[in-house]
């Protein structure tokens, strides 16, 4: 008892020293703690029948119920594959342009790279609703730029929007345009924090900037590069909503290729009101993202303990 | 890197690769501001083109007959977006400020705090819950500023920059006397200006363009936002035709209403205001978007 009480006192000597910065703290603990962390407790609604009466802990517990549907029924599979192949294909996709593009722009002068990169982050800063209707004027039946261009082969017009096989080249495309930019940005400026000494030396002894790119750019940026491959690892069940719902103009013909778990779970949620399954499917989302980030932090740390995450 | 003055082969062709990355990227926005500046009859006879064979600015004199519905969605937008910024800067740089003190005590605990939630979430419907049922915020201006206040993203970019900054020029004011509150508004906040100017253009583009939570939370016509006009107006085919509000005290025919210009310069107006601020952040961006490890 006498040890606790000089802990607690030694303790507290601690927090009076640490208490300034816990106080900076304490807005943003608040915050996470209210809009992060609570609602990690309301996953409990996936094993509950809710009812908006009754409220979360009122309504009744239903077991594995909400999953049943998850497992067993097509939909389940069918946007469970979606929303991975998408992610996989955005991941591989904008990682190798904007490493490409990163490596390319610190090749040539400054005074060029800012004028490249307002243009290259204009897609950035649009939001989904804007992109559909720049997409809009692409794939529009009558007057689409991309019916008029087909047209001039003889190809009668296609309804875009009414097609399922198209869109995982449409939705790619899109999703590379929107988010090269950023990425790149970000690739870019972990290569500007390259010590110039390395390049000088390198260049003493004649390396091509082909080389240089190759033996020192990429590896210095490999512990980047890996940190956000692993956060992307995460995210790879929890699709991109906006562009899935705005690009296909949420049209139920383009479901089969378009429809992911995040516009699954909105539909659920939204339309039909299925609180039990949308947070089933939900809490399956964070459980699986949770899981492959672990996997992927603790293999990367394998390999090399500097690329890990954490 | 680029020492030497002479074009060189190689610059050439990668000046010409990113010219034409740069037009992919304009083009398309600029082709949308094209179309809402053609007369519509052009449009269905002569398809869209960058350059309207007949210009006319019918769309926006439709849509600003009776602003009232498109003033509204700006002030509710402008509103969201400022506040939201603000509150959002302050919340994310004193938290970032926070986790990167290693000599901090709670600082491991804090952070592991802090980041967990970029693995794990609760999803969509406990937070929709929450925010309706408990908070009830539903209907309310906060339902749009409050969610994604915070992003443990930016606290990344936030602590990677702050890190930066020499541990002496703390550690000195400390021993001047000064509290961390003085020491984090007066020190780290001026240093952290770069960071602070990306990531608050960021910030309020996020704002400016949400419209998730105007989807979930808002039903009430006073708070509808400018991307959630665009929105409702992309799901009703002919929205602007049977919108009252737009069509009050108009007295024309539909038939002849710009319907896609209108739509098009609806998609102007929402996205424009920002267009023109952005690039004068220019500056900051790649000084401001050092993405660290959570390591130490």
């Amino acid at each position: 008892m006498k040890g606790f009480t000089r802990r607690a006192a030694q303790e507290l000597k601690q927090f009076r020293k640490n208490y300034e910065l816990f106080t900076l703290g304490i807005p943003g603990i608040l915050y996470i703690f209210i809009f992060s962390y609570l609602p990690m407790a309301g996953i409990v609604l996936a094993f509950k029948n809710f009812k908006y009466d009754k409220g979360i802990w009122g309504s009744d517990w239903t077991g594995f119920k909400n999953f049943e549907f998850f497992f067993v029924s097509d939909t389940a599979w069918r946007i469970t594959r979606n929303t991975v192949l998408y992610e996989v294909g955005y991941i591989i996709l904008t990682t190798f342009f904007a490493l490409l593009f990163a490596v390319l722009l610190n090749e040539i002068s400054q005074r060029w790279v800012k004028i490249y990169q307002t243009a290259l982050f204009l897609p950035h800063f649009l939001s989904w609703v804007v992109v559909y209707y720049i997409v809009f004027t692409l794939l529009d039946l009558n007057n689409g730029l991309l019916n008029h261009f087909l047209a001039m082969f003889g190809v009668e017009p296609r309804n875009w929007y009414l097609e399922s096989g198209p869109w995982p080249y449409i939705l790619n495309v899109v999703a590379l345009w929107k988010r090269i930019g950023f990425s790149a940005l970000v690739y870019y400026a972990g290569i500007i924090a390259i010590s110039p000494d390395f390049y000088e030396a390198a260049k003493m002894d004649g390396a091509t900037r082909f080389q240089m790119a190759r033996k020192i750019t990429i590896p210095m940026i490999l512990p980047l590069i890996s940190i956000l491959l692993i956060l992307a690892i995460g995210g790879l069940v929890s699709g991109d909503f906006g562009l899935h719902y705005f690009i296909p103009h949420d049209s139920g013909m383009t479901y089969p290729t378009t429809d992911i778990i995040d516009t699954y779970v909105y539909r659920a949620l939204t339309k039909i009101g299925d609180v039990g399954m949308a947070s089933a499917v939900g809490l399956f989302q964070s459980v699986v993202g949770l899981i492959l980030v672990l996997t992927a932090n603790l293999f990367v740390k394998k390999l090399n303990p500097d690329n890990s995450l954490w | 890197m680029q020492t030497a003055k002479k074009l060189s082969f190689t610059d050439v062709w990668i000046n010409g690769f990113f010219i034409l990355v740069s037009l992919s990227m304009v083009l398309p926005f600029l082709l949308v501001i094209a179309i809402s500046v053609t007369q519509e009859q052009s449009l269905i006879a002569d398809g869209y083109r960058l350059l309207p064979k007949h210009w006319s600015t019918d769309a926006y004199h439709y849509i600003f007959k009776s602003p009232t519905i498109l003033i509204h969605a700006y002030g509710v937008t402008i509103l969201t977006t400022i506040a939201g910024t603000l509150g959002s800067l302050a919340l994310t740089s004193m938290t970032a400020y926070v986790v990167s003190r290693k000599d901090y005590r709670y600082v491991k605990g804090t952070t592991f705090y802090v980041f967990f939630t970029m693995l794990f979430s609760g999803g969509l419907v406990p937070s929709y819950i929450l925010i309706t049922q408990y908070l009830h915020l539903k209907d309310t201006i906060w339902a749009l500023i409050l969610p994604g206040m915070l992003s443990p993203f930016y606290v990344l970019i936030m602590k990677g920059f702050i890190s930066e900054i020499p541990k002496e020029l703390i550690e000195s004011s400390k021993v001047d006397g000064a509290s961390e509150w003085r020491i984090f508004f007066q020190m780290i906040l001026p240093l952290a200006k770069p960071a602070l100017a990306t990531l608050g253009l960021f910030i309020s583009f996020n704002y400016w363009n949400s419209w998730f939570p105007a989807l979930l939370y808002i039903n009430s016509e006073n708070l509808v936002p400018i991307q959630l006009l665009l929105t409702r107006m992309m799901n009703t085919i002919n929205f602007l035709t049977t919108s009252s509000q737009f069509m009050s005290g108009i007295t024309i025919d539909t038939s002849k209403f710009p319907n896609l210009s209108a739509r098009m310069a609806l998609t102007v107006l929402a996205a424009g205001p920002m267009m023109f601020i952005f690039p004068f952040f220019q500056k900051y961006f790649v000084k401001g978007l050092t993405v660290g490890s959570l390591k130490g």
